[in-house]
């Protein structure tokens, strides 16, 4: 193994972390302030993913579909949050789990009727096109670099969100006292609308920013839902900043497990056993991470002690 | 008067009079559909159990469900090509034995279900529901990932178990064992749900302080109720497998455990029957608009979405109020 691929994965970490991270972000808030859990959270980041798609086939711009993959989750989830969602904020978790889990239904199935169960693809941009030198010798895909910038942007913005706007005050208020905040004349039925549309939003750029790395896909969504679920548990529910350093965590543990353990494991078997063996253990790794987590603190990182 | 008990006898008796009417006029794929229905609900039954008397939202039975299917097939698979399953400390080569099948199904299963109940049932609420899911998937990666037993594609068995000498490959004898199974766990169930252990594990769904100030530990009630229930689906997930003759990572999957649920909230919640009324809908429903449009699944959304938001006691809840009201 040289420094050169190490560098390369820890980065590759690094990449998916920030885009675990969009994901994780709109999911906690969504859950800290409305109590809701959203399992839909996925189907708005394939929801991003194939509007891209589509806007990339008919202009062949890729900014444009980056702008098209956020607006689009937004006006879903707007609307979403306007005819269903909202009925279920009083409701227990058993019927928020219901009915998020009978939109996936709907919406992947909906996707599917529109645009066919093949796999679409979308192109990385010339400017971002190939590798750039970071260091030595070293080379790094471009694109994957800009991904992590804009996780880095991203997450610089909902931190000065939270913590520095009046929308931020808003949001940290309710996730301590709901009714406290609207008595003081803060519209949070308003409130609540533009959170699941941040959220949504920030899970369908994510879902362009990956599916052009990957293929856009139906059922994209969910393997990714269930890591920021992960992220969550580890983060601790509502943190924005336990989200950030369990998504960093996650992404690093897993692509690094993956990679580092078939490699541990050739020393002491042979080449095709370390390779499998090393796969399976390499792909369990962040849960065994959530296990330890939680015995250690069971509401996770930075969550607040359950009542 | 329709009572819950009357639904129930009714719903057991004409699935019993249906499988024999479809022996008769030599409908076997009818009998598949009716053996479908009783392994789904068995595995709903034993996640109601948690779920509907308990109010422990399990997200992840389909670790339990999938565990019992990959170890029936994995018995069944060695026993069918005479290969060594373990070498130490004694040899053995896997069974085709349907009692033994079922021993290590529920043996295993109530192992896993010990273990996860133990680290899950230490956190609770929305908590809960993300880790269960999270153990589930971390299984259904590795049956993925591992290459012995088929990876992604699964395997097939190429017989059924065998019990006692029956022709299991015979659709209604098959169906029969699953009937007989059906009415066993009922019956423990109805049981169990009757018994100070079964009251309180309802009491632990209301007032956890208050379970503890009467001098029961909630948390080993829980646990033992999280076993059993593991135990009762990873059973479903091994005549799943059977029925099939098929194993795959989708016995895992997220979705089937989503679907577990639903059969709960369609049947009833929190009532014995249930499970039942819910997987016989589940399946009839994906049969008829199936046959209709392959996007059925967009039908069954708003059908949960509705059912969830303006009919809360499902199909055995709609039909006593319907009683009530006339």
């Amino acid at each position: 193994m040289t420094a050169e691929l190490l560098i390369e994965q820890l980065l590759n970490g690094l990449q998916f972390g920030f885009m675990l991270f969009l994901m994780s972000a709109g999911l906690t808030l969504i859950f800290g302030v409305m109590g809701l859990i959203n399992l839909a959270h996925g189907s708005f980041y394939m929801i991003g993913a194939f509007s891209a798609a589509a806007t990339f086939a008919f202009f062949n711009s890729f900014w444009l579909s980056l702008f098209a993959s956020f607006s689009s989750a937004a006006v879903v989830g707007v609307i979403v949050e306007k005819t269903i969602i909202r009925k279920l904020y009083n409701r227990d978790h058993l019927d928020q789990v219901l009915v998020t889990f009978a939109l996936i239904l709907f919406f992947s199935e909906l996707i599917r009727w529109i645009f066919g169960a093949f796999p679409l693809y979308l192109d990385v941009p010339k400017i971002l096109n190939g590798s750039i030198e970071i260091f030595d010798g070293i080379y790094y895909s471009k694109y994957r670099l800009f991904i992590i910038f804009v996780g880095l942007i991203i997450a610089t913005f909902l931190f000065f969100l939270i913590g520095k706007t009046n929308l931020g005050i808003q949001i940290r208020a309710g996730q301590y006292d709901r009714e406290m905040i609207s008595a003081l004349g803060v519209n949070i039925s308003k409130l609540y609308t533009l959170l699941f549309g941040i959220g949504a939003a920030l899970a369908g750029l994510a879902g362009a920013l990956i599916g052009t790395i990957q293929s856009v896909e139906v059922g994209m969504g969910e393997p990714i839902l269930i890591l920021a679920f992960v992220i969550i548990v580890i983060g601790g529910i509502g943190s924005i900043k336990g989200a950030l350093i369990a998504s960093l965590l996650v992404g690093l543990v897993d692509t690094l497990g993956r990679f580092l353990i078939p490699w541990v494991l050739q020393t002491i078997t042979n080449p095709s056993d370390a390779m499998s063996i090393g796969s399976a253990i390499g792909s369990m790794l962040i849960y065994i991470l959530m296990a330890i987590i939680l015995i250690l603190r069971p509401t996770g990182l930075y969550g607040k002690i359950l009542s | 008067m329709i009572s819950e008990k009357n639904i129930s006898y009714i719903s057991l008796i004409s699935l019993l009079l249906i499988a024999i009417f479809a022996e008769y006029f030599n409908e076997p794929y009818l009998i598949t559909l009716l053996s479908r229905i009783i392994i789904f609900s068995i595995a709903a039954i034993g996640l109601n159990l948690v779920l509907g008397f308990g109010n422990l939202i399990s997200f992840g039975h389909a670790a339990f469900f999938g565990l019992g299917g990959y170890i029936s097939g994995i018995l069944a698979i060695h026993a069918f090509n005479s290969e060594l399953l373990i070498s130490w400390p004694f040899l053995f080569s896997g069974s085709n034995n349907s009692l033994i099948i079922w021993l290590f199904t529920i043996l295993f299963c109530s192992l896993l279900a010990l273990l996860l109940g133990a680290l899950c049932l230490r956190t609770s609420g929305v908590y809960f529901i993300m880790i269960t899911l999270a153990f589930a998937q971390m299984l259904y990666y590795f049956a993925i990932s591992w290459p012995s037993y088929g990876g992604e594609d699964g395997f097939s068995i190429y017989v059924r178990s065998t019990l006692f000498g029956i022709n299991t490959m015979q659709g209604l004898n098959f169906f029969l064992i699953c009937f007989f199974w059906l009415l066993i766990i009922l019956f423990t169930i109805n049981k169990v749900v009757k018994s100070p252990f079964g009251l309180a594990l309802r009491a632990t769904r209301f007032n956890l302080t208050r379970v503890k100030s009467v001098g029961i530990n909630p948390f080993k009630i829980q646990l033992i109720a999280f076993v059993l229930s593991g135990a009762i689906t990873g059973i479903a997930g091994s005549l799943y497998v059977d029925l099939n003759r098929f194993v795959s990572p989708s016995l895992l999957s997220w979705q089937m455990s989503g679907e577990f649920i639903v059969f709960i909230l369609i049947g009833g919640l929190g009532r014995i029957y249930g499970p039942l009324i819910g997987a016989a809908f589940f399946v009839t429903f994906e049969q008829f608009f199936g046959s209709y449009t392959e996007h059925w699944q967009i039908f069954l959304g708003i059908i949960i979405i509705s059912t969830v938001l303006f009919a809360k006691g499902g199909i055995i809840g709609f039909i006593l109020e319907y009683r009530k009201n006339e």
